[in-house]
């Protein structure tokens, strides 16, 4: 599925200028990265506000302006001191407050980066989200970042650029502020992989929409105030019609009829709470849907690229951290009578892993670049999302080993991100699904006789 | 000690001009850094390197904030000497609250002594009512700046504040001092030095950060502020710490004097 980088959340105030000046005017910068010609490349450009202080452009390769980084700074010491004193507690818990962190982290405004002003936001471009992103992988978990992610990244792009005003100010505005926690219903027991095959469906009553049939695997379930949920709208007569029968509708957690199961028992993001949720009889008003009827899938497939995106720039700074630390933990213990690391087999892999993550990074900042910029990138976010869960694995697995006896330990770092890593490889599409994506776009697949 | 309520009238009482408040801002390499050496011994390696505002200096913005909170400051200039680079320090001090930024632009080497210069040709433009800096930067550790600038106004000085209010229209300084707290009263313009207690600094906001770059940063070459760099100290050698050795285990206690006295020589 091809798609274009959709425009920016309607009720941004400049989404009438075009793309470019409205980057421009946003970020204070003269010109985007991957639309400067290389002689401009590195060259400092300035705002066209007199008044404004000038803003130092991304060096060649980079996405970031000072403005990403102030805000990763504030971040990574939000992260520092509201979340890691806390996460062995959480870990154990199986789940953290989320209300009361959102609430916290909304009030500093970065549930709203890239949301409209209008519902709280400061209609930044997507940049800004990996900035974040990546500046939340300084959490010594990976459940935290992913249930803030859900709130940012996945379940709310849609709404912020296709949804009413009604409805964005319902159920928008209070997840950028924090009050509320959102989650996202994509996957069911019948349909992970294959999101066209779910079954999960509304039928129209007066005004209101009557939802049956449930999701699996909701990250954010038990504590979520609303649920972007994506089911039928009408029923698929032909396989083409999987794809224009779905529809978005927000589903407020406490309407009668929703029931959510005890928390998941998971092997690791156990900071994280995920269940399953079960629709009997759901009634939600008809101006809870997100956009149009029918648009659901190609709004999901959207929301997509986001999710992915942001899942690899999360990974990138665990990884780092992951190959320091072993670094560090091989260079003082001591085996047949020199550190770890003086074997050179030991520091040539976490050589290669250290290249690898800077690789994904490249990537990603291409990707990321490109599809601020406007262009479909649905082929590198396939591939930046392939190449984190793989790399993750290896990057956790390779190091657990350096750390013998204590990588076993659940004490160490290096386990638990051995276990929470792991799921990059499956949740937001497993890697054979992103591989299924690469060969088609990549004109790696063969051409089914009878077959459009 | 006052009560804030008690302060504020008394502040809105005695200023009712406006309080200007300075804040010294440096760029040094973050302190989770680990330091290298560079292979010269010239230096610390500064090349793609993270660097930070220095940590006492960011509890000296936060101060000048709350100052301001409590509507005893009505502006706050945050000020840098350094490279170009350092804006973006100034930057943070902007998104913690100052309203705008002072950046004497240079790239040499300066000493404690050629920053309390360049302060005070600063300082004389702008007449702060009172100025703070962090007790010392945590890259050359001098802790001078704070009193060589007092020194050179003529101004009070309150250095390792640990608690600062306003009193009958001056400042009460508490510092921590060997065997507890010491507190001094003193009038404005003054000069203080924020101590690791003083507060703990904020997370900048997103819209603040956001409306930092738009905030006005005025910059001064040291020429133009009259005041000449001239090196009075001249680095031999940067050195890494000696390399800790593996401990020894002694049997007795006075196996462990003995070792003190004669291999260790710290008691006679
Ligand atoms: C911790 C966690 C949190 C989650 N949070 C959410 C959430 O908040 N919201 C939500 O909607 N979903 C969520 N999910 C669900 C997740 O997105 C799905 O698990 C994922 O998409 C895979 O779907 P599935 O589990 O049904 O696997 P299946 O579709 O059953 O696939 C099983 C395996 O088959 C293989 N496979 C699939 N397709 C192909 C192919 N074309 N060729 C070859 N092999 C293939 C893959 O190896 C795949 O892993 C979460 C999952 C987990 C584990």
């Amino acid at each position: 599925m091809m798609l274009r980088a959709l425009p920016p959340a309607s009720a941004s105030p400049t989404a009438a200028l075009p793309r470019m000046a409205t980057r421009a005017a946003r970020s204070g910068m003269g010109c985007v990265p991957s639309q400067m010609g290389p002689r401009l490349m590195g060259v400092r450009s300035f705002s066209t506000d007199p008044l404004a202080a000038e803003t130092l452009s991304p060096p060649p390769g980079e996405i970031y302006t000072s403005e990403h980084l102030a805000i990763q700074d504030s971040i990574r010491r939000f992260v520092q001191k509201e979340i890691n004193p806390h996460v062995d507690q959480w870990e154990a818990a199986g789940i953290f407050p989320a209300k009361d962190l959102f609430r916290k982290y909304g009030a500093l405004g970065f549930l709203g980066l890239t949301k409209p002003v209008e519902n709280g936001g400061q209609a930044l471009d997507f940049t800004y989200s990996v900035a974040a992103a990546e500046a939340l992988g300084e959490a010594d978990c990976g459940g935290v970042p992913m249930a803030i992610g859900v709130q940012t990244d996945m379940a709310t792009p849609a709404l912020a650029r296709f949804g009413s005003a009604d409805v964005r100010r319902q159920f928008l505005t209070p997840s950028v502020s924090g009050e509320m926690v959102a989650c996202l219903g994509v996957s069911e027991v019948g349909a992970g992989s294959d999101v066209a095959l779910l079954t999960t469906s509304a039928t129209k009553d007066g005004d209101d929409y009557v939802i049956n049939g449930g999701k699996m695997w909701t990250t954010n379930g038990e504590q979520a105030d609303w649920m972007c949920c994506l089911l039928n709208t009408s029923p698929a007569a032909s396989a083409a019609e999987v794809h224009t029968n779905k529809t978005m509708v927000c589903i407020p957690m406490d309407t009668r009829g929703v029931s959510v199961s005890p928390r998941l028992d998971k092997l690791g993001m156990r900071s994280s709470d995920t269940v399953q949720v079960t629709f009997e009889n759901v009634r939600v008003p008809q101006a809870f849907r997100i956009g149009d009827e029918g648009k659901g899938f190609i709004y999901q497939m959207h929301q997509f690229q986001e999710e992915r995106l942001f899942c690899a720039a999360g990974a990138l700074r665990p990884m780092q951290k992951i190959i320091d630390e072993t670094a560090a933990y091989c260079s003082q213990r001591q085996v047949f009578g020199k550190p770890v690391l003086a074997n050179q087999a030991v520091r040539f892999k976490l050589a290669e892993l250290k290249t690898e993550v800077e690789e994904l990074r490249a990537l990603l900042y291409r990707a990321v670049a490109k599809y601020t910029a406007g262009d479909d990138v649905t082929l590198l976010a396939s591939m930046c999302k392939l190449k984190t869960g793989r790399l993750a694995r290896r990057v956790s697995d390779s190091c657990l080993q350096y750390w013998g006896g204590m990588g076993y330990m659940n004490e160490t770092r290096v386990s638990r991100f051995y276990r929470d890593h792991r799921l990059f490889s499956i949740g937001g599409g497993a890697d054979e699904v992103m591989l299924e994506i690469i060969c088609k776009l990549g004109g790696l697949a063969p051409q089914m006789k009878g077959k459009k | 000690m006052i009560t804030r309520s008690a302060a504020h009238s008394r502040v809105h009482r005695t200023f009712s001009r406006h309080l200007k408040v300075m804040v010294g801002v440096k760029r040094v390499i973050d302190y989770a850094v680990k330091i290298r050496v560079k292979p010269d011994k010239s230096g610390v390696e500064t090349a793609n390197v993270k660097m930070s505002m220095n940590p006492f200096d960011e509890i000296a913005v936060e101060e000048a904030v709350r100052l301001k909170e409590k509507k005893v400051a009505t502006e706050i200039i945050a000020m840098t000497v350094g490279p170009t680079a350092a804006q973006e320090q100034l930057r943070t001090a902007l998104a913690m609250g100052a309203d705008r930024a002072v950046h004497v632009v240079t790239d040499a080497e300066t000493l404690p002594i050629h920053v309390a210069k360049l302060m005070k040709a600063v300082c004389e433009k702008e007449s702060p009512d009172l100025v703070i800096l962090g007790k010392q930067a945590i890259d050359d550790d001098s802790n001078q700046t704070g009193q060589m600038l007092a020194a050179l106004m003529d101004w009070p000085q309150g250095a390792f504040a640990s608690a600062v209010s306003i009193k009958d229209g001056g400042l009460e300084v508490t510092r921590e001092v060997d065997g507890g707290l010491e507190t001094l009263a003193m009038k404005l313009p003054a000069v203080i030095t924020a101590d690791l207690r003083l507060n703990e600094p904020r997370y900048a906001t997103l819209p603040n950060i956001m409306k930092a770059k738009k905030k006005k940063i005025d910059k001064f070459t040291t020429d133009e502020l009259g005041v000449e760099l001239k090196q009075h100290l001249k680095v031999l050698s940067v050195e890494d710490p000696p390399k800790r050795e593996g401990g020894a285990k002694v049997e007795s206690v006075d196996e462990l004097i003995d070792k003190l006295r004669n291999v260790a020589k710290v008691i006679d």
